[in-house]
């Protein structure tokens, strides 16, 4: 079986397991670990948008 | 002074203190099952089972010990944290042994990124179970 996935895909599934681990490891209540569940997977996602931008504004 | 948060607390459960940590390297989750964290560790094994084995459905490398490649023994290192799935894609020869497609590179990262999150968890287990975290 293989899996070709998009790199906006990959960014997406390396958010969301990255930020399950982060969460439950960095955070002691669920609430908490919900909140900063969500904050990770965020900051994951965003970053890689921006720096996408970044580099689409440097190409030109 | 000593605060609160710095004391070290009584062993949650009596035995062998570093069996969570150990139960938690070799299966992703284990380590919070043995101190009751059900949710917690179901929710790890799922998220790092499943980057490992996406990350090899994307062919990644798995990486070997003693290439002699400093680089790879990083990724021998990585790779090595997701315990027994790492040795069961080394008995089977899952993945790829040289990195030939564009998605196979991202494949490569989420199986040592994956092993990484799992030593991450695995001292998570071990501090609950000695009481350093609640």
């Amino acid at each position: 079986m293989t899996f070709t996935p998009s790199h906006f895909t990959a960014v997406l599934l390396f958010a969301t397991f990255a930020s399950v681990v982060f969460a439950i490891t960095q955070r002691s209540t669920p609430r908490a670990m919900a909140k900063y569940g969500v904050y990770c997977w965020v900051l994951f996602v965003g970053s890689v948008v921006a720096a996408s931008w970044l580099m689409y504004f440097i190409r030109k | 002074m000593a605060s609160k948060a710095q004391t070290p607390a009584a062993p949650a459960t009596p035995g062998f203190a570093y069996s969570a940590l150990i139960l938690g390297w070799l299966v992703p989750g284990a380590g919070h099952l043995l101190t009751r964290h059900w949710i917690r560790a179901l929710l790890l094994f799922l998220a790092i089972t499943a980057m490992f084995a996406l990350g090899l459905a994307m062919q990644a490398k798995v990486y070997a010990p003693n290439t002699g490649d400093p680089l790879d023994m990083l990724g021998f290192a990585g790779d090595l944290g997701a315990g027994v799935l790492y040795f069961v894609a080394r008995i089977f020869s899952l993945g790829a042994s040289t990195v030939q497609l564009v998605t196979a590179d991202y494949g490569t990262k989420f199986v040592v990124v994956a092993g990484l999150l799992n030593f991450v968890a695995a001292v998570d287990a071990h501090n609950l179970r000695i009481g350093r975290k609640l």
